[in-house]
């Protein structure tokens, strides 16, 4: 081979499962060492199979062929697991998407750690020791001495993330592949995760980076790989890629990442397969909703708190108070923790505050007894993160409809299909799905059904609860722009709930930024984002994905 | 990304819609599954015809023909009395069968009252029940059936009463931990959110997602059942000879055992393939409906 310095080296992969057609088609690409590769692609792409079979996991029923699969200038293809084991962690390491499954919940990270030392290297306990200390201060954990005796359990997603990526790097392998290592965690500690594999990219290790988000890998990757249906549609250099894309796949995904677009603009494709060159469509001016200033939900002075298991109280919701005009969307964003999904709870009166109050359409809402509430009920609609645990597993999308629309047990009628269906129609499903089950649907599918049987009872009001956050950036776009459409088609009010500052930015009139329990800044969406004033809405913006290009 | 991410990957790619989420739906019935769907076809035509397969009389006695071993004319032997072994196996699986779904319906049913009442009723009537619970548990279930007979005396009716009773605080528990599961579940606060009244989400969501897992408990519950009236009748508190129960005939054979083993073989053969017959539908349902509903899956 002319190029001797490549730590990994594909030429035209395939991978194929019994006797099915493969799901990896003809993928071929080199990275060098101190360099980022980043190959993105939706569900389902082939990326994460493609991962697999670069390290001999793709499984016992994979087929796997290549012209040739180099890692660090020796042919690593049809090698036997014996063969394997003696390069994993040696010759390549691996870090995963949820490092609370990938590390041993009985054992000490510090242990976790030294086990690829002890396997691989002569080194004495003590030096282990040593070395998982050094590890443990290059990948930034705090205090490495008190960290090694932790369980996975009780470090935080970022902690625990940094544990998995020092026992990757313990025998400083030439190589790194990183298998959506940010996508379960907040977007601070994201940015924190990403400034991590940069550092040791510049170290000379070569990172292979797998990911759904072309933000994401936009602040780290020298190249971008985008990877469609078990092919590389597009490979670049970053910038290239991601500044002037070529194919229509690179392009759908560019234009799903919501920050820095405006309110109103369109994110997805799928509506307008005629303006390629502008996925950015503003819409026209005079379909705009208009907020006429009416109080549709008002939070006066929330505060709830709970009990540790130490019996000490803490204060998840800490004195919140806001309103929401009609027609308008308020965005409530904070990380892990900062009671968010507490003050959904309330807003929806699913538990009762401890002190304060919420008033729906200028009326009493925790304070009423369930009864009184349920004559307002069909007002307010909700949209959750878990769109699939907020069906009742045994119910097919049509039951789960007919029920929303209150059409009970005449299911069968044909005026009850019509109505379900206009109501799919609505949120861009066909009526195919009607007979299946939720478990049975894809991501993007669920949501829509979820905000189907939101709709349904025609309400005024939509509390949306991390609605987007278990979706594809493509699937995300398409979700957000249907809330878009329904808002502005129905004049809707909605409390729009996410940890993604871009998203809510993309979405909401009003910001409103939690911390802690507390709000620290809220006001319009513009002047948030543009000139935000707490600190910590600083540090949040400047951890939003954006195409860094 | 995760496993179950892969799988589904896998899934869309090979254009297989991956139908359970979790893991391929189990197409083929295994040669333990067969095998149990005859003998379960069997049994129960013995139970609802026993005429068919046996078409003598089970009480009938022949005494020159007694103690004859397993032949052509006797295909499982005779008794003390010269009573055909076979027959009255055949006969007794009514017994059996009743017995073992009687005392099931009977534990099942106390175990829904007194498990929905403690998952349901708040924290008060909760304690009350578990503490119940756990003073009916502290007793070997055995034990607590004997303690019921010996109190209300020996017979096929006590003897079912008695195994449903010992069997109540298993069921009770399982139901419990199910409801208060169900309960918090994610779909149970969206049907609040839509505007639900407590009992329309009981009935409608919390029961069926309950109860459903319990089908196949029940049918696990049956082959226990059968196995424990057998014991009672052996120890004679339960159908009492010649009554041809299994247990019963069981019981008879004892005595003889070292020069008829026929007598007590039969009937304890007949117990024990109708215990595992349960058992092995009872999974195979179970294994069925699990990849269908999840119920809490998250």
């Amino acid at each position: 081979m002319n190029e001797p310095a490549a730590a990994l080296s594909v030429r035209n992969l395939l991978v194929g499962f019994g006797a099915a057609a493969p799901v990896v088609r003809g993928v071929s690409f080199d990275i060098v060492p101190g360099e980022c590769l980043a190959i993105v692609g939706e569900s389902g792409s082939g990326k994460s199979v493609t991962a697999r079979s670069l390290l001999g996991l793709a499984g016992a029923n994979a087929r796997v062929s290549a012209d040739w699969l180099d890692l660090g200038g020796h042919s690593v293809l049809g090698l036997t697991e014996h063969a394997w084991q003696a390069r994993r962690g040696r010759d390549v390491g691996l870090v995963l998407q949820d490092a609370l499954v990938s590390l041993d919940p009985l054992r000490p990270i510090g242990r976790e750690i030294a086990d690829s030392l002890r396997l691989h290297t002569s080194l004495g306990a003590a030096a282990r020791a040593r070395r998982v200390l050094e590890l443990l201060d290059a990948v930034g954990l705090p205090h490495p001495e008190l960290q090694v005796q932790k369980l996975s359990g009780q470090l935080s997603g970022g902690e625990r993330q940094r544990a998995l990526i020092a026992a990757a790097i313990a025998l400083n392998p030439p190589l790194l592949i990183a298998d959506e290592p940010t996508t379960a965690l907040d977007v601070t500690v994201q940015a924190q995760i990403l400034a991590l594999l940069e550092q040791i990219t510049g170290g000379g290790t070569a990172v292979l980076l797998i990911s759904h988000d072309l933000a994401v890998v936009s602040r780290i990757a020298h190249r971008v790989a985008v990877m469609h249906d078990g092919e590389l549609v597009e490979t670049g250099r970053t910038t290239q890629v991601l500044g002037s894309p070529e194919q229509e796949q690179t392009r759908r995904m560019v234009a799903a990442i919501p920050a820095d677009k405006p309110r109103g603009t369109r994110l997805s494709e799928a509506d307008t397969p005629n303006t390629p060159s502008l996925p950015s469509t503003r819409i026209d001016s005079s379909t705009e909703k208009t907020p006429d200033g009416t109080i549709v939900l008002e939070a006066i002075g929330l505060s709830k708190s709970f009990r540790r298991p130490d019996g000490t109280r803490q204060l998840a919701v800490d004195d919140v108070s806001f309103a929401l005009r009609r027609g308008s969307t308020l965005g409530i964003v904070g990380e892990s923790g900062s009671g968010k999904t507490t003050t959904a709870r309330l807003l929806l009166a699913l538990m009762a505050p401890d002190r304060g109050e919420v008033r729906v359409f200028g009326q009493p809402w925790t304070t009423a007894t369930e009864k009184t509430r349920r004559g307002l009920r069909a007002g307010v609609g909700a949209i959750y993160q878990d769109a699939l645990g907020s069906f009742d597993p045994r119910w097919s999308v049509a039951e789960i409809l007919s029920d929303a629309l209150g059409l009970g047990r005449q299911r069968r009628a044909p005026q009850t299909t019509a109505r379900l269906t206009s109501l799919l129609d609505e949120v861009g499903l066909a009526a195919t799905v009607l007979p299946r089950r939720p478990l049975e649907l894809s991501g993007g599918q669920r949501q829509r059904v979820g905000i189907a049987r939101a709709l349904a009872g025609k309400p005024q009001l939509l509390i949306c609860d991390e609605p987007v956050s278990s979706l594809d950036v493509t699937v995300q776009a398409q979700v957000l722009d249907l809330l878009d459409d329904v808002q502005r088609e129905r004049g809707l009010s909605l409390i729009f709930i996410s940890h993604d500052l871009g998203v809510v930015a993309h979405v909401s009139d009003q910001i409103a930024v939690m911390r802690a329990g507390r709000i620290v800044e809220l006001g319009p969406a513009a002047r948030v984002f543009a000139e935000p004033q707490h600190p910590y809405s600083v540090e949040l913006l400047a951890a939003v994905p954006r195409l860094s290009v | 990304m995760s496993d179950l991410e892969v799988q589904a990957e896998l899934a869309a790619q090979a254009g297989q819609p991956d139908r359970s989420g979790i893991s391929g739906r189990p197409r083929r019935f295994g040669v333990a599954e067969t095998a149990a769907g005859v003998l379960a076809l069997f049994l129960l035509t013995s139970a609802v015809m026993p005429q068919l397969l046996a078409p003598g009389d089970p009480l009938a006695i022949d005494p020159l023909s007694a103690f004859a071993p397993p032949s052509g004319a006797h295909g499982f032997g005779t008794d003390e009395s010269g009573r055909d072994i076979y027959t009255r196996v055949v006969h007794g699986t009514q017994y059996s069968l009743v017995i073992g779904a009687a005392a099931t319906a009977i534990g099942l049913g106390l175990g829904i009252v007194l498990g929905t009442l403690a998952g349901m009723l708040g924290r008060v009537v909760d304690f009350t029940v578990n503490r119940f619970l756990e003073v009916l548990f502290a007793f070997p279930g055995l034990l607590l059936a004997l303690l019921f007979i010996l109190i209300f005396g020996p017979g096929v009716a006590t003897a079912t009463i008695a195994v449903g009773l010992s069997t109540a605080p298993g069921y009770a528990r399982i139901i419990r931990a199910q409801l208060i599961s169900v309960r918090s579940a994610a779909f149970v606060e969206a049907a609040t959110v839509l505007g639900r009244t407590r009992w329309q989400i009981l009935l409608r969501h919390i029961l069926p997602n309950t109860l459903a897992p319990l089908f196949v408990l029940a049918t696990l519950g049956i082959g226990q059942a059968i196995v424990w009236a057998a014991t009672l009748s052996y120890l004679g508190l339960g159908a009492e000879p010649p009554t041809a129960e299994w247990g019963a005939m069981l019981s008879a054979g004892r005595t003889y055992i070292t020069s008829a083993w026929w007598m007590s073989f039969f009937p304890g053969l007949f117990i024990v393939l109708t215990a595992v017959t349960a058992t092995v539908l009872g999974r195979s349902i179970d294994r069925r409906l699990r990849h269908v509903s999840v119920p809490g899956h998250a």
